[in-house]
């Protein structure tokens, strides 16, 4: 799917700021300067075609009491594939990367409990038979991506 | 702070997205068999308090051009990390940046600098200007460039979990 020039400002606008108002969709669109149904259509198109990852409410696991860890593993090669079905049907594994090192895998764990985090990787231990690398953070120094489509 | 029963309810509808429909709270509000009005409040306060950090999209960078995606990874001296952390945390093209502890013998890196580009040259180039910046104080260094994204649905409640 292509993007035009009216996607990329709705994506701009949107990432964050998204209105809790009875009509929502009406706010945003509004101020884009769109048709309440265009602006649904277009986010329905973009969503489908994986170009919006996701919409809604964004948690802080953190907040919640909870907590949040980068973890890693050395997935052998032929099993990667199986392995990824695996680690991901883990609901605490919130995002998961391959990547071209030794450790081929990095995910996010997001747990409910601090506790939740060693728990699940013990977990996901067991039903690999693999090692996860921990790699708690110690200290965040800036954490504000945003992507100008 | 522990999450009320109501307010876990309305996460675990709302956290694989808000439906795309004119009235997206009010949909939510007749599953859960809430008022709208109360849908909207309770969201409000849960933005307040922090639990919710935003409501919006998250695009696909890698639909949108930003291909080259690297995670770059520094052993700096302990004594240093702090100071130079926030050094590389201020840089412009870096996105995420965390002190996180060592793995030795398999990862000696301390200091993680999330970089983006269009390409892996334009990530390169990048990662040059931290490697400069942080000089002297490197020991050893490497990116991992990610060739997949292999699941992005982002923190969810489990299905069953601490109430």
């Amino acid at each position: 799917m292509q993007i035009d020039d009216t996607d990329r400002q709705i994506i701009n606008a949107l990432q964050t700021g998204f209105p809790i108002a009875p009509r929502p969709f009406a706010l945003a669109a509004e101020r884009l300067g769109l048709a309440e149904d265009d602006l649904i259509a277009r986010l329905a198109r973009m969503k489908d075609a994986g170009i919006i990852t996701r919409f809604g409410p964004f948690l802080d696991a953190a907040a919640m009491g909870g907590a949040f860890c980068l973890c890693a593993m050395e997935i052998p090669p032929a099993q990667f594939e199986a392995m990824t079905q695996t680690v991901n049907s883990f609901d605490e594994v919130a995002h998961n990367y391959a990547r071209d090192h030794r450790l081929n895998m990095w995910f996010v764990l997001a747990t409910e409990t601090p506790e939740g985090i060693t728990e699940t990787a013990e977990r996901i231990e067991a039903s690999t038979g693999l090692p996860v690398f921990q790699f708690p953070k110690l200290k965040e120094f800036f954490v504000g991506f945003r992507v100008a489509a | 702070m522990s999450i009320a029963t109501q307010d876990r309810a309305l996460i675990k509808a709302c956290q694989a997205g808000l439906p795309l429909v004119p009235e997206p709270y009010a949909q939510i509000a007749d599953q859960l068999d809430m008022a709208q009005v109360d849908v909207m409040n309770r969201l409000e306060a849960l933005l307040g308090q922090g639990v919710i950090r935003r409501v919006g999209i998250a695009p696909n960078h890698y639909k949108l051009g930003m291909a080259a995606n690297g995670m770059t990874v520094w052993d700096i001296d302990d004594a240093e990390a702090e100071e130079l952390g926030a050094l590389v945390g201020a840089m412009e093209d870096v996105t995420h940046c965390y002190l996180r502890p060592r793995k030795r013998p398999v990862w000696p890196y301390n200091l993680f600098a999330m970089l983006h580009g269009s390409t892996r040259d334009e990530v390169e180039e990048k990662r040059q200007h931290i490697l400069q910046l942080l000089g002297p104080a490197v020991r050893a260094h490497d990116v991992l460039y990610s060739t997949q994204i292999l699941k992005k649905t982002g923190l969810r409640l489990a299905s069953k979990g601490a109430t």
